[in-house]
């Protein structure tokens, strides 16, 4: 019916002596070839997304095992966008549409060229959209409406005459035909840009080992020539974390598991770095206020980078990306809970620095991590996620025993109100894929740590423990009854025994222990009872007695410690002292002072593709909707006099794609021509048959 | 009829498009351009240039829609109107409560609600009218769509106002979480439906559109009332950029056409089951669905593309490259795979009827995952609208 030939049908008339090119130049630019990959390269990017890309490879290697890892790695799925496997599949469908296009083009720039006047009439009555008139009209005066009417329905037209016939040849929206060429254009150009940003020249370099990924956390002097790339105008995208007040003159790109480094030609200097937060206590900015200098500006420019604000200078642009610390000072003071010496000291550290320090007699390396200022949480009661409180400074560190095993641990400076009590908070952790638990050591009524701490390191002292617990014992036995049985050394030791269970466990076991010795002595069920609170009071009072004598001593003892809140201040003691165990740390660090720096995490980019993405977007737009929205339609109408005078007309009309928006606006031409046929009969004072 | 000359000549108007456009739309594009300047003068403080570009390319859109589809005009007025009194009754929050008119109609929550009742009504009243052969049920049908689209805008509207209202540092244009982007894609479905309604002149497919936007209202109301999701908070650094208002809401457009194109899709495979009594009902004819699929599939498609890049030129701002295979990018990219392979099957292959139903149906799957799954099952650069 259609006689337009569509490219998908003129291909196979084509197919003559085929030689292996041209059979390739088929596949390369078949319809199945080319939604297969457009399939299949869908399918492939999901692996992308399911597999977190660009991690630390022990991330991975944790996650999947050894196998699945070297596995996973060889297939490139840690970093499946730049795997060759991906890139080929890419490099396929620009090649497809490559050829699509080039085969098509000339086609397509004919079809927007050719109005089709060579139409015999038998073919045009082949046509499923056809109207036809007969008119007591003459043929110049049918022609003149039916130009009218083709351009008003925005038709160009050629004239041509077929013997006594006229035939008006129009054709409409063409720039479709344009909207496929760009299409498929905008595509190989997006990819290209894409490849030239891809940075393929520096993936080739590490894949030939001209270039060493330098995975060692060493400082930038240090870093081996093979392992940095010269000022470059090609892409890169890397990142530098620059402390306030330092500057630095390079940027260190990932590469699986390490990094190389990437010289600039300019220096950065970080005046200040810069965090707002809402009410909420959620960041509202990050500012970076720098300064760059390079060897041919006059003058530095100073300028505050922002998320969403870069400073972009001589195609290097530059981001607020992340922030960090840059090596506050801290003032810390250990309390040991290990070992002979319980005199807590003091000491200083820099955040991202290690030291070694001796607890107990044991060399450990403490590696402070992190400082942090504000530490926004919800509040207790919090029913909604506006109510937060800011509960202060913290740090994070790292304490390496000589075995090399280590725990994380996360202290904050002030104490923190839980339950209406106050509290430090400690965590401790000792993988970074667990969560952080907390110990709540119970502040004293001046905020310290210092009573319970001592309270606690009391309790190792074996002489005051057998002091008070014999006070203990003698006072327990008096409320009993029993105060001159002579039971007093055995009872004394029995709580000894409970406290030391108690610190090296907690106090359901300890009343687990007790129950189960009542049994294995065979109490009588009526006393065990009695025995049960008997025992514990003896501990409890033991514990009271090591506790006074703790706070009374020297200056420890608190100001205004009215009993209610010194007995609650010994329940949370006690709470604190079963969870000491878990703890499990040779020593108690306390932030005492801070000088804080703050290091500002800079993203630094060179896109020369950029452009060429952004010409292939347009282009995409532009040929996207030309193909949509301008619809390619042919019309004609065939005039021939009729034997007898009048005319006889035929329109006929196709459009390739859109049968039946066609068929509307076909029937919209066909009505238009109609009603003008009918409006010059009539104007004519002619009267059809 | 008549055959006279004057007669004949005005069934076809000879006039341009402009010409042809009557008093009232002048007249409503002259009032909107008060009210934009207006807006641009009054909130100048607020916005930088690029915002104030926005809000003038709004207008034209606006002007553009109103004049291809009439009824777009009436709505502008009546829920211009309504937001208008809204916030005159809004000087603060407190007011939400106190306020008869905010507290049980315009507040946001209060409008959103609306929204969340009358789309689901809306679906049944479709289906009743087309299970009952019903033309005035399913007018009802629509006029309960055009009421929840103007609830589910109003509320969005006002939402605006109020994140100002709890402190100008936090305002911002409520496009910005999962909450506020479902009350987007329920009333932007709702409109470009009822665009293809007036243009195919057929009502049958509204309770299957329904389906879809009552789906997204299932989440919705699970997500306010389950998480309180209805709360303003203020916006984190990387999203608060003008771009934001063009990305997310043309994403949205095509969103909203993808699922328009599945639901009749659907429609479509129903429809195959049994040809003629469906057709008796009133559902359009196969030839009439596909073509509605491919219309709202090439609208969905065009605004994906301009959405995606958008977002790209965006992440050039923000992030530091205009790509980074990020999730969120990447199932973009595969969804625009997905409706590059259907327009191919199409125009090149030929392709009709079922193959193409079930294409729609799994694009709209695909689809949602980049909208929804992405946030909930993977991490990365984009996740603001987790859950
Ligand atoms: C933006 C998305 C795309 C759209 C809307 C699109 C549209 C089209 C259209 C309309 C045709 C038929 C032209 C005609 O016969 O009139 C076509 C053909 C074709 N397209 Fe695409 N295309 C897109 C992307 C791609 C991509 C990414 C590829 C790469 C694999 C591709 C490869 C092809 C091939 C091989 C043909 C067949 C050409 C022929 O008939 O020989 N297209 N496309």
């Amino acid at each position: 019916m259609e006689t337009t030939t569509t490219p998908s049908q003129a291909r196979p008339k084509r197919r003559r002596q085929q030689g292996t090119a041209a059979i390739l130049l088929q596949f390369l630019g078949s319809m199945n070839l080319a939604i297969t990959l457009l399939v299949v390269v869908a399918i492939a990017s999901i692996i992308g997304t399911i597999i977190q890309q660009n991690q630390p490879y022990p991330d991975y290697l944790l996650k999947f095992g050894p196998f699945w890892f070297e596995v996973f790695a060889k297939l490139g799925l840690y970093d499946v966008y730049s795997a060759v496997w991906y890139l080929f599949m890419l490099t396929f469908l620009v090649v497809s549409t490559s050829v699509c296009l080039w085969r098509n083009t000339p086609v397509m720039i004919k079809d927007m060229q050719r109005y089709r006047e060579h139409q015999q009439e038998r073919s045009l009555r082949a046509f499923s959209n056809k109207r036809e008139w007969s008119t007591s009209l003459d043929a110049a005066e049918v022609e003149r409406i039916g130009a009218q009417a083709l351009q008003r329905h925005r038709f160009r037209f050629r004239r041509k005459s077929h013997g006594d016939a006229r035939l008006l040849a129009g054709m409409t929206g063409r720039t479709n035909r344009l909207g496929y060429v760009f299409t498929h254009l905008s595509i190989v150009v997006i990819c290209i840009g894409g490849l030239i940003d891809g940075n393929l020249l520096l993936k080739f370099r590490e894949w030939t080992g001209q270039l060493q990924i330098e995975t060692r956390n060493i400082p930038v002097s240090q870093i081996d020539e093979s392992s940095r790339l010269p000022v470059t105008r090609g892409a890169f995208r890397g990142n530098v974390n620059i402390p306030e007040g330092r500057s630095a003159g390079v940027v260190f790109l990932d590469l699986k598991d390490g990094y190389v480094v990437q010289d600039l030609p300019f220096r950065l200097h970080v005046e200040e770095f810069r965090v707002e937060h809402y009410d909420t206590g959620e960041p509202r900015s990050f500012e970076s206020d720098v300064i760059l200098t390079a060897p041919e500006l006059d003058a530095p420019i100073h300028q505050t980078i922002r998320v969403n604000h870069p400073l972009v200078y001589e195609g290097y642009a530059i981001y607020q990306a992340s922030f960090g610390d840059g090596g506050s000072q801290l003032g810390l003071r250990a309390w040991p809970l290990r070992g002979e010496d319980r005199d807590p000291w003091e000491l200083e550290g820099e955040v991202l620095q290690a030291q070694s320090v001796e607890i107990g007699g044991r060399e450990y390396r403490l590696e402070l991590e992190d400082f942090e200022l504000f530490n926004v949480r919800p509040t207790e009661e919090a029913q909604t996620r506006r109510d937060v409180r800011n509960v202060g400074p913290s740090f994070t560190f790292r304490l390496r025993a000589p075995t090399g095993e280590a725990r994380e641990y996360h202290n904050f400076m002030l104490p923190v109100e839980v339950r209406g009590r106050q509290f430090f908070l400690s965590g401790v952790r000792s993988s970074p894929q667990e969560d952080f638990r907390y110990l709540h050591l119970p502040a004293d009524s001046r905020g310290r740590p210092d009573t319970f701490l001592s309270f606690y390191n009391s309790l190792q002292d074996q002489d005051a423990l057998r002091t008070a617990s014999e006070r203990a014992a003698e006072a327990t036995l008096a409320e009993y009854g029993l105060g001159d049985s002579g039971l007093v050394p055995q009872v004394a030791l029995s709580a000894r025994d409970l406290v030391r269970r108690l610190l090296e466990e907690d106090l359901p076991s300890v009343l687990h222990y007790l129950e189960q010795s009542m049994m294995e002595r065979q109490v009588p069920e009526d006393r065990r009872e009695m025995l049960m609170t008997f025992s514990r009071l003896a501990m409890e009072r033991t514990l009271w007695e090591v506790y006074e004598a703790a706070r009374g001593d020297g200056d420890l003892r608190p100001v205004s410690d009215a009993d209610d809140d010194g007995q609650a201040f010994f329940r949370d003691s006690l709470a604190a002292l079963s969870a000491m165990d878990l703890y499990a740390a040779p020593v108690f660090l306390q932030l005492t002072d801070f000088d804080q720096v703050q290091a500002t995490g800079l993203m630094i980019a060179r896109a020369p593709g950029q452009p060429i993405v952004y010409l292939g977007s347009g282009l995409l737009t532009l040929g996207i909707l030309l193909m949509f929205y301008v619809s390619h339609r042919r019309a004609w109408c065939w005039i021939k006099p009729r034997p007898g005078g009048g005319t006889e007309l035929l329109l006929a009309g196709a459009n390739q794609r859109d049968p039946l928006g066609f068929q509307r606006s076909f029937g919209a031409l066909a009505d238009e021509l109609d009603a003008r046929i009918k409006a010059a009969e009539v104007a004519a004072g002619h009267r059809r048959d | 009829m008549s055959t006279t000359p004057e007669n004949v000549m005005e069934q076809f108007d000879e006039r341009g498009f402009l010409r042809r456009l009557s008093w009232f739309d002048w007249a409503w594009a002259a009032a909107f351009l008060v009210g934009t300047i207006y807006a641009s003068v009054h909130f100048s403080q607020w916005m930088d240039r690029y915002e104030q570009g926005i809000l003038y390319l709004s207008y034209i859109s606006l002007v553009w829609v109103g004049w291809v589809w009439k009824p777009a005009r009436a709505f502008s007025v009546v829920v211009t109107a309504l937001t208008l009194f809204a916030l005159f009754q809004y000087p603060n929050l407190e007011a939400a409560e106190s306020n008869f008119f905010l507290n049980y109609l315009l507040a946001s929550q209060s409008a959103i609600m609306w929204m969340c009742a009358l789309f689901p009504a809306a679906t049944v009243v479709y289906f009743a009218g087309l299970l009952a052969r019903s033309e005035f049920t399913e007018k009802v049908g629509s006029a309960l769509t055009w009421a929840a689209s103007g609830a589910g805008l109003i509320g969005l509207l006002v939402r605006w106002w109020e994140s100002y209202l709890i402190s100008p540092d936090v305002g911002r244009i409520p496009v910005t979480n999962l909450y506020e982007v479902f009350v987007l894609f329920a009333f932007t479905t709702g409109l470009i439906y009822l665009y293809y309604e007036h243009r195919y002149r057929t009502r049958a497919l509204g309770g299957f559109v329904g389906l879809i936007i009552t789906a997204s209202i299932g989440f919705l109301l699970w997500y306010h009332f389950d998480r309180q999701a209805y709360e303003i908070d203020p916006l984190i650094p990387a999203l608060q950029s003008w771009w934001m208002k063009i990305h997310v809401p043309t994403n949205f457009v095509a969103y909203g056409a993808f699922a328009i194109a599945a639901m009749v899709g659907l429609a479509y495979l129903v429809q195959a089951r049994n040809p003629e009594g469906w057709t008796r009902r009133g559902l359009p004819s196969a030839e009439t669905m596909d073509d509605i699929m491919y219309r709202t599939i090439a609208l969905g498609f065009a605004f994906f593309t301009i959405a995606t890049i958008l977002g790209a030129l965006w992440a050039a701002e923000a992030w530091g490259g205009y790509w980074s295979w990020d999730p969120k990018e990447t199932w973009s990219l595969i969804t625009w795979l997905i409706y590059a392979g259907w327009l191919h099957l199409r125009f090149t292959k030929g392709w009709r009827g079922a193959p193409m139903a079930w294409w729609a149906i799994v694009g709209l799957l695909v689809t949602t995952f980049t909208f929804l799954g992405v946030n909930i099952f993977l991490s990365g650069l984009h996740s603001y609208g987790e859950l």
